[in-house]
């Protein structure tokens, strides 16, 4: 379980998050919503210590991750997955030198076994035999789906995706849409998606967090918000401009 | 008016920062150390690109600033009472102590350094580092730890390269566009040669070595600002590492001399 207790965050004077406070709970399904640089990356990137907040506390798995040890933080980020906005791959390494990395560092797995969980790893994600591809070879989207089989060779309890649809066209939308469903559902973890694509809010999420001015504007189920009657989400829906809430 | 006023505190704070940051990087660096079964797999790789990637430069710098310096004694000692194999000494002393140390390091940060903090500055902006800590590296011992490692130890080496084709330089610019005789030349270089010269040269190589790489990388590991912020790092680490490579040549001479 994820618990984010109060907390704020602010580049210079901007205030980005502001005294936020959730739960994510084991088997969540959760997409974090909101316009462009309302701070959903930021927020995701404090959920997993790759950013401190400047107040308040983040549980996981009853662990204080702004207060433990570098070395127990490590320990911990390996409970998790995590696919970037633009794939982040390595530019050195191929796509299977991409995927095997963590694998040698974390699993006493052999030579055979990491080449075995790289092939599967891409299977999951349709991406068979490009192992020896260089990132530069790929597409966007190919890159999105090789980040995404990066992060899920570990086996992780949680997924973190930062805006792992933009960009791409409806049919990889729907492809990238289906991924997270489908290792969402087998591999029983905790899919958090930032995103802003209202297609990937309708098809890969559960419940919805929006932030609106550093504050939740709306959490529930995603049936309960496109249903919703409050204005700045029915702004946002409808992509309204104009709405100033 | 109050800007201007204020601007030359606000380049003396923002310096004091960098060098915060710069030692809080370098301590961690240091404790990561131990760490050496994680990245001692990367340093034959990061070794093989340092060295190779500046060899050539290396020895064409190294070969010419032997043969000018060879060129440049003999204009000075054209009275004719001093001995031609002073050429021959003076090339060597100046070369093993100070021009090839000096010139190997300012090439080379502009070759490597340059080079380190691009690569790293980019893996900065696309999030790679970001990446790295989230599949539980640590960006550190994993980026910055085999680079300084492969500067300390691949510096010397191309200093050893670039004294030997300084020399080489010197002779051949000696013996063809001087006129003075083998003999003369190699009997000046063993006369006035002294194996501290040599070490010399290889101890501030290796300080060089670490300087530049550490720089490179710090500037690296904080960028921000997309394609604009790696061109900025790129920059800063190559003015920073001059400035550092004078600064610090003097204090090596002032301490070991």
């Amino acid at each position: 379980m994820i618990s984010i207790n109060n907390i704020s965050k602010s580049f210079s004077d901007k205030v980005i998050l502001d005294n936020l406070s959730f739960t994510i709970n084991h088997g969540d399904k959760i997409a974090i919503i909101g316009q462009s640089g309302i701070g959903k990356s930021v927020l995701l990137k404090t959920i997993i210590g790759l950013l401190r907040p400047d107040n308040g506390s983040i549980t996981i798995d009853d662990q204080d991750i702004n207060k433990i040890s570098f070395k127990k933080l490590q320990k911990l980020r390996s409970k998790f997955g995590m696919v970037f906005q633009f794939g982040a791959l390595f530019d050195s390494m191929t796509v299977g030198e991409n995927i095997g990395l963590a694998l040698q560092k974390l699993t006493n797995c052999d030579r055979f076994e990491i080449n075995e969980r790289i092939s599967n790893s891409l299977l999951e994600v349709n991406m068979e035999n490009t192992q020896d591809k260089m990132p530069s070879e790929l597409s966007g989207g190919m890159k999105k789906r090789v980040g995404i089989a990066r992060a899920i060779a570990l086996n992780p309890e949680y997924m973190l995706y930062d805006e792992p649809t933009t960009g791409l066209d409806p049919i990889m939308t729907d492809s990238i849409n289906r991924l997270i469903n489908n290792f969402h559902s087998n591999g029983n973890v905790t899919s958090v998606v930032v995103t802003h694509e209202m297609k990937t809010v309708r098809d890969a999420s559960e419940r919805v967090i929006m932030l609106h001015n550093g504050k939740i504007q709306f959490d529930g189920t995603t049936d309960t918000f496109l249903n919703s009657n409050d204005p700045t989400v029915v702004a946002f829906l409808n992509g309204d401009s104009t709405y100033k809430g | 008016m109050k800007n201007i006023i204020l601007q030359p505190f606000t380049y003396i704070i923002s310096l004091f920062e960098h060098i915060g940051r710069y030692f809080d990087l370098m301590s961690k660096t240091l404790r990561s150390f131990t760490t050496w079964h994680l990245y001692i797999g990367f340093l034959p790789e990061h070794m093989m690109k340092l060295g190779i990637s500046a060899l050539p430069i290396v020895v064409v710098t190294g070969l010419f600033s032997g043969m000018v310096t060879s060129v440049q004694t003999a204009y000075q000692l054209e009275s004719g009472f001093i001995p031609d194999s002073y050429v021959g000494g003076i090339v060597c002393v100046s070369v093993l102590m100070e021009l090839s140390p000096m010139i190997t390091a300012l090439v080379m940060t502009g070759r490597v350094g340059a080079s380190i903090a691009a690569e790293i500055g980019t893996m900065r902006v696309s999030e790679q580092i970001d990446a790295l800590e989230t599949l539980s590296f640590d960006p550190v011992s994993f980026l910055i730890m085999p680079r300084v490692i492969s500067g300390a130890i691949m510096f010397p080496v191309m200093v050893v390269i670039a004294d030997l084709f300084g020399l080489l330089g010197g002779f051949f610019a000696a013996t063809t566009s001087i006129g003075i005789s083998s003999y003369d030349y190699v009997y000046g270089l063993r006369d006035w040669f002294v194996p501290w010269y040599a070490i010399f040269g290889v101890i501030k190589a290796f300080s060089f070595g670490i300087a530049i790489t550490s720089i490179a990388c710090y500037f690296g590991y904080y960028t921000t600002g997309g394609a604009e912020g790696v061109g900025k790092s790129t920059t800063q680490t190559v003015v920073v590492s001059c400035i550092t490579i004078v600064i610090l040549n003097y204090l090596l001479a002032a301490i070991l001399l």
